[in-house]
């Protein structure tokens, strides 16, 4: 079963095309240099239309997460996390932590985290994270 | 809005609570509607005022053979119905209307015309946390609480001992759907839904309904009850993306809710007799205590661990079982202002005795929305 797959519009299209490319793409008022996200064409802060989009550095901590015991059918049969991060630039996104035991043990909030990028289909690729190396 | 210028003068559960296979979704609201009509001496010509979620007021009011002058759609979750309540004390207090009944049903267990929970791929949900295995509340609701456990040294006992003291106030309600005593092994020994929820954390899935009516506080003396004021309200929405919450510790919707209910109400929290907290999974009361100010951040451990919310405690708190141990539809809200109303007209099946004051909070979605309503039985 393929991957539950997100839909983007005119407003998230950057965000997709960058994580196609291998780029994790945040957006930021130009004023403020406060940074956002999800994606969205003005700062939730203040309504300035004024903001650019900018490549994150890709790393994050491990804020709060869950780990699934009944995966959703197309996530496979065996227990995952699903999980928030803290990105280094401030904002917080949900995700995957992989590349490691999907156990408490192994889990540890605020762990050091890195990006990577999991092609689902010919179009999008998802922003997971693993455990940082070095 | 004014204090004690609206009443509950009418309120009801569905005829049948718990497995309902043979009624629809719409067939639910229809029956709490006729249920509480009855128990204020009313007919459908008698009311010109309608809100639910969950279904269309249009659909309940063609459905009842009602001809509103005022309708309230507001969905946002199993609180809507406490914002039905607060926007019905405003219309009633503008002359919109003079009756209004609310109400809820939902096939929640038996699924009898019921739609499904999805969301559009291409919906902020649908785009930034569909994709990562989210299936339904267990795996949505329960993200912040490691946070949360974290901060305040909160352990998996402690959230356990949420489940315990609730059953024993379910032991007491003949219509709960679970009332045999468990103990913290038991809820720690059940299966793991997603960690760290084990199932007797989490909520019932069942069917049901409810419905309530109100009216003027200066009509509600004429009707056979003993009137349940509205004392104050409150409401307020976060985020759709539990991932995007301000703080994974606290709830801003129920500061904001909560705050704006007792601000209007003028009372303090130690005039308060009875508490309901929506508690979809165990870690909701632990977040209510705090955020409606009854204990300071990290502390509503140490306070249901303390028995102060069991029975014989100083604060009764979701003495119908709530929605870990009385029943759960989908949107439990409705059920949290029915035991308020209970308690304070005193035929509770767990009765708090004297009750004046009652306070019922409600969350919708995963702490996406909050709604707060304060009764009283008593004209101050």
């Amino acid at each position: 079963m393929p991957r539950m797959a997100p839909e983007p519009t005119p407003e998230t299209q950057h965000f997709w095309d960058g994580t196609a490319r291998g780029e994790l793409l945040l957006q930021r008022n130009k004023q403020t240099g406060e940074a956002y996200f999800p994606p969205r064409p003005f700062c939730p802060k203040t309504g300035s239309r004024d903001v650019e989009v900018f490549k994150a550095s890709g790393r994050a901590t491990l804020y709060s997460y869950v780990i699934n015991a009944r995966p959703r059918p197309d996530m496979g049969t065996e227990p995952h996390s699903i999980a928030v991060v803290q990105l280094e630039e401030g904002p917080r996104m949900m995700t995957n932590i992989v590349g490691c035991p999907q156990t408490p043990e192994a889990l540890v909030l605020d762990m050091p985290l890195e990006v990577v990028f999991e092609k689902i289909s010919d179009t999008i690729s998802l922003p997971l994270f693993q455990p940082a190396k070095g | 809005m004014k204090q004690n210028s609206v009443a509950v003068v009418g309120a009801a559960e569905t005829t049948k609570m718990g497995k309902i296979p043979d009624v629809s979704v719409i067939g639910l609201h229809a029956d709490a509607a006729l249920n509480a009509m009855k128990d204020a001496g009313l007919n459908p010509s008698d009311i010109d005022g309608v809100a639910c979620a969950g279904i269309s007021p249009v659909e309940l009011a063609h459905y009842l053979g009602i001809t509103p002058t005022y309708a309230d759609g507001t969905s946002v979750g199993g609180c809507s119905f406490m914002l039905h309540v607060r926007h019905a004390a405003a219309a009633i207090n503008e002359g919109l209307c003079k009756t209004v009944l609310i109400t809820h049903g939902e096939s929640g267990r038996s699924r009898v015309g019921a739609g499904g929970f999805g969301r559009s791929p291409s919906s902020l949900m649908g785009q930034f946390e569909m994709p990562y295995g989210v299936t339904s509340p267990p795996t949505m609701f329960t993200i912040p609480v490691l946070r949360y456990m974290k901060t305040y040294g909160v352990t998996e006992q402690d959230l356990a001992m949420v489940a315990v003291v609730q059953r024993e106030w379910a032991a007491l309600n003949p219509r709960s759907s679970f009332k045999d005593p468990i103990s913290v092994d038991d809820v720690l020994n059940s299966p793991m839904i997603a960690w760290p929820f084990r199932m007797l954390m989490c909520c019932l899935v069942t069917d049901g309904g409810g419905a309530l009516i109100l009216t003027s506080a200066d009509r509600a003396k004429d009707f056979p009850t003993k009137p349940v004021y509205v004392l104050g309200t409150g409401e307020s929405v976060e985020t759709p993306l539990v991932s995007q919450m301000e703080d994974f510790t606290t709830s801003k919707a129920f500061r904001v809710s909560g705050k704006k209910a007792f601000d209007e109400a003028g009372i303090k929290h130690s005039d308060v007799d009875h508490l309901m907290i929506y508690d979809a999974f165990a870690h909701l009361p632990l977040y209510g205590l705090e955020d409606l100010g009854f204990c300071k951040p990290g502390e509503a451990k140490d306070f249901i661990n303390g028995r102060n919310t069991a029975i014989g405690g100083k604060l009764p708190l979701n003495t119908n079982g709530g929605g870990l141990s009385y029943m759960h539809s989908g949107m439990y809200g409705m059920y949290a202002l029915q035991e308020s109303v209970r308690q304070l007209r005193g035929v509770a099946p767990a009765q708090v005795k004297d009750a004046k004051i009652s306070v019922s909070h409600g969350v919708g979605g995963m702490f996406a929305a909050s709604g707060t309503i304060i009764f009283g039985n008593e004209k101050v």
